[in-house]
């Protein structure tokens, strides 16, 4: 199966192509720049340089969310939009998911997060299993403390792997002191790759294209403000 | 005009609350234009909350992308290039629609073609009538108020724009402030139609010679208005502050139009953007160009109001002129028009 992955959810821009099923290619940077500029120069590179053509895709995967808004829509519409122009399905995969992969050999729990702000993280929890991450917490937004808090219930390791690891890690190591494991820069860090390994391997339905759209985790801020103004309405109706 | 026989665009526009594509054929023939509009969705909010419309752009985008194809019966084989408006507007909603464009071009192996929204309303009128040089638009619409002077295809000249508001957005906010539901300016022009202009509202003429404009003064004016009125315990109807808001918008539109139009010496007046659709602007400026014996070009309302059909003409223009972009195209918010 031939599969271009996109992941543009963090600053992170990734790209990557597996070619029967093979990884032949991915293209990885990590700096604090403009992904509507860079995306599709990147995904053009990448066929070039392995000497594919958009037309030989059977799927087209990408990161769904959480993470940057606008990010993450840069990827969800190009991926959905090549989908729809060459006919092949598109399969979304949680960032979280795809950043799990990095703690495959963990022996304990891994925790993805990203910063979301005011104490807030978009996460999940995983384990590994037989080389596959299986998810055990479903992917949220939540309050970091209170998301930590529950960890330490479990009282086994757990890893951490985050862009924004800096941010929160005094906190982590102040509710799991010894239980909490963090990941290296460079497995902290969501690869392409593997979310195109993650994607091959799920079930697709073809007629999904249209109504694919990002998993934000969030209500835009004017939508829950309206909704909290006019809860009272809204539960009438 | 064209080497080729025949010239198809594929053409999206996402720039503000309408997800659109069509299929346009040597920049006139309309083969599809499927505009979805999302102005349920921000009515509650009283206006167009950018993340929101961001998010329906994506949900909606192949859907359109699909109906589009679909209308205009065509196959991708005989589209010759993708154009989208690349600004200015709402960053994150052009940001959707770029980034489809690129990803169609490049799945299809297609030229991109960036357009300027503007640009785009001015072409609207090009679907209607043949443009025919030198000429003169007046663009009026929830973000725009200007006065564009072009001597032929491609070349724009801005010598009018507003200072603050736009002369929608001036009417949408007169409108909430008599409490009408947004958006206010197609019902103000609908009381107008049904009241008197027995108040003297301000016009802002601005500098001597001056082709700007100016839209705050005057809102101001209104809510002062209403506010002392209230005081003295006088009350004005809505529609007498309607229709008297409207004469003093169209007196300066018209006006304005009109001197700018015998300097530069055009015979030829096009009006574009979505204030199109106001009833007191279409009928003064019509009887404005015909007493100048001056020919002006109204295009129907769903052509006033954004729609990728107007994106499809402007850049049949550039494709003819090869004018591509490239894939760094990029959804700007303030661009230009050059
Ligand atoms: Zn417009």
């Amino acid at each position: 199966m031939n599969i271009l992955a996109i992941d543009t959810s963090t600053y992170v821009m990734g790209v990557a192509l597996l070619k029967d099923g093979v990884p032949v290619g991915e293209m990885v940077t990590h700096e604090k720049k403009n992904h509507s500029i860079r995306l599709m120069p990147a995904i053009r590179a990448l066929f070039n340089e392995v000497e594919m053509e958009p037309k030989d895709l059977d799927r087209m995967v990408v990161s769904e969310g959480p993470g940057s808004y606008t990010g993450v829509r840069i990827g969800v519409t190009t991926a959905k939009t090549l989908a729809w122009s060459l006919g092949v399905p598109v399969v979304g995969v949680s960032s979280m998911e795809m950043l799990a992969q990095n703690g495959r050999y963990f022996q304990g729990v891994v925790s993805p997060f990203f910063d979301a702000r005011r104490g807030q993280v978009f996460t999940g929890l995983y384990r590994g299993a037989e080389g596959t991450m299986v998810s055990e917490k479903e992917d949220c937004m939540t309050i970091h403390e209170q998301w930590l808090t529950s960890l330490k219930e479990l009282d086994e390791p757990v890893l951490f792997l985050s862009p924004d690891i800096d941010k929160h890690e005094e906190l982590i190591t102040e509710i799991l002191g010894d239980l909490a494991v963090f990941g290296s820069a460079i497995d902290c860090l969501p690869r392409p790759l593997e979310l195109a390994v993650v994607g091959m391997n799920a079930i697709v339905d073809k007629q999904e294209t249209h109504t694919f759209s990002p998993n934000y985790h969030r209500l835009a801020e004017a939508e829950a403000k309206w909704l909290e103004a006019n809860k009272n309405n809204v539960r009438d109706n | 005009m064209s080497e080729r026989e025949s010239t198809t665009i594929l053409a999206i526009e996402t720039s503000c609350d309408e997800t659109s594509v069509a299929v346009v054929r040597n920049g006139r023939d309309v083969l599809s234009n499927v505009v979805s509009s999302q102005i349920e969705s921000h009515k509650r909010f009283g206006g167009v909350v950018p993340e929101i419309a961001s998010r329906h752009h994506v949900e909606q985008i192949t859907f359109i992308l699909e109906e589009a194809m679909k209308e205009a019966n065509v196959s991708k084989d005989e589209i010759d290039a993708v154009a989208v408006t690349e600004g200015p507007g709402l960053v994150g909603a052009l940001l959707v629609g770029v980034n489809a464009a690129k990803a169609v071009a490049f799945a299809w192996g297609k030229p991109l073609i960036g357009v300027h929204h503007i640009a785009g309303h001015i072409y609207a009128n090009h679907i209607v009538e043949e443009l025919t040089f030198p000429l003169l638009t007046l663009v009026v619409s929830g973000g725009h108020t200007e006065l564009i002077y072009m001597k032929e295809h491609g070349s724009y000249e801005v010598i009018g724009e507003t200072r603050d508001d736009a002369v929608g957005e001036a009417y949408d906010k007169v409108a909430r402030t008599l409490g009408l539901p947004y958006p206010g300016g197609p019902q103000m022009d609908k009381l107008a139609h049904e009241g008197e202009a027995v108040i003297n509202f301000p016009r802002a003429w601005l500098e001597e010679g001056s082709y700007d404009f100016s839209f705050s003064g005057l809102k101001s004016s209104v809510i002062n208005t209403l506010h002392n009125a209230k005081q003295r315990g006088e009350q004005w109807s809505n529609e007498e502050i309607a229709a008297s808001f409207q004469a003093s918008v169209i007196e300066v539109l018209v006006t304005k139009a009109m001197r700018a139009a015998k300097e530069k010496g055009v015979n030829r007046i096009l009006l574009a953007g979505g204030v199109a659709a106001n009833r007191g602007l279409r009928k003064t400026l019509t009887e404005a160009c015909e007493k100048a014996d001056i020919t002006l070009t109204i295009p129907p309302l769903k052509l006033c109001t954004d729609n990728a059909a107007m994106i499809g003409s402007a850049g049949t223009f550039l494709f003819w002129d090869g004018k591509y972009a490239d894939d760094r195209l990029n959804g700007q918010a303030g661009l230009m028009l050059k």
